[in-house]
């Protein structure tokens, strides 16, 4: 037992509240982006059933991981690894919340959003945690779609169906995913390593990542403009994916050549990397909010 | 046989704590299915012909 005893905030930790509020934002803007009538106190308990999902996917995690959680300076302060809460609390607070926010949003909402909800918690708990996270080093790249997904869950919460432009964004947060994590993971390797976790810059070394985050990088700067030829982005939008691209892959280029400070770096572009996601995603739910007409380039 | 240190005060207070979590949790929970049922039935009560 623990010398300290678990209050409130060591399982509001176990929700992993940073990661729930990426989800709840992305889940918001495809919500508001399918653009159907929805009664505002239904959308409010979409939304809180996405945050609910989202958060026991995290106890599930944690949970899991607890003994790698244990081993990396980065996560031994977890409230599992540190001994404050028991790993089966966190195990059936997981499992408990699961079961709570996907059968309120099968019977609140609608049937394809809870089933999206059900497969992203499943996604992230068992393919993504339990087998690919200690299996392979493309683990965060397809374990990166319980990440991508929360778009098509609001937008099936709202519309009752899953078009191309929601897959869209789903698309776009799987393609970020890689770059993203792989620059946190370049300056954080040795932990990795020690935990016998395979990331990419602990198998492959530093250098195949860096040219994996640029491949990626390349691939999402053109992938970003898109919605603004499908009538899902408008002005806005198009000037922040367009230039939010340049720099991406710029700063990709400038890890990929990087001599020294290449950690320094790597941090920089991790850093930017979730000021361009945010930026996207601002645009698109600002402008559908404002009513701001989309572009629809290609209409 | 019961851990000694379960027994201490600031173990009861926190065991206390978590306890009124869960209790506000679950009145929360009923709420949000209040609310959702008269969301839900609102409409097609509205729409109902008699």
């Amino acid at each position: 037992m623990a010398a300290v005893p678990a209050d409130w905030r060591d399982y509001l930790r176990l929700l992993k509240p940073r990661v729930m509020s990426l989800v709840v934002f992305t889940a918001l803007t495809g919500l508001v982006c399918a653009g159907a009538p929805m009664n505002p106190a239904l959308a409010a308990i979409a939304i809180l059933c996405i945050a609910v999902g989202a958060g026991a996917s995290g106890a599930l995690n944690m949970w899991y991981d607890a003994d790698i959680d244990a081993v990396m300076k980065r996560t031994r302060g977890r409230p599992v690894p540190a001994g404050r809460v028991r790993a089966t609390d966190a195990l059936t607070m997981g499992v408990v919340l699961s079961l709570f926010s996907v059968t309120l949003m099968g019977l609140a909402v609608n049937l394809l959003a809870a089933g999206l909800l059900a497969f992203t918690i499943f996604f992230y708990a068992v393919v993504y945690t339990m087998w690919l996270k200690r299996s392979t080093p493309q683990n965060i790249v397809i374990g990166g779609l319980a990440g991508a997904l929360p778009p098509a869950v609001g937008w099936a919460a709202a519309s009752g169906t899953a078009p191309w432009n929601a897959w869209l964004l789903v698309a776009i947060i799987f393609v970020w995913t890689p770059a993203h994590f792989w620059a946190l993971s370049l300056s954080t390797g040795e932990d990795y390593a020690k935990a016998g976790v395979p990331m990419m810059p602990v198998v492959r070394g530093p250098d195949s990542t860096r040219r994996q985050i640029l491949a990626y990088s390349l691939l999402l700067a053109p992938l970003a403009v898109v919605p603004a030829f499908t009538g899902l982005g408008g002005a806005v939008y198009l000037a922040i994916a367009a230039l939010g691209g340049v720099v991406f892959v710029a700063l990709a280029i400038r890890l990929l050549l990087a001599k020294a400070d290449m950690e320094k770096k790597a941090r920089g572009l991790f850093g930017f990397s979730i000021l361009y996601l945010f930026g996207l995603f601002a645009a698109l739910l600002g402008e559908h909010l404002a009513g701001l007409a989309p572009l629809a380039l290609l209409r | 046989m019961s851990d000694p240190k379960s027994e201490q005060p600031a173990w009861a207070k926190a065991r206390r704590g978590r306890n009124i979590l869960l209790a506000i949790g679950l009145v929360a929970f009923v709420i949000v299915v209040f609310i959702a049922t008269l969301a839900r039935l609102g409409g097609n009560v509205a729409t109902h012909g008699f």
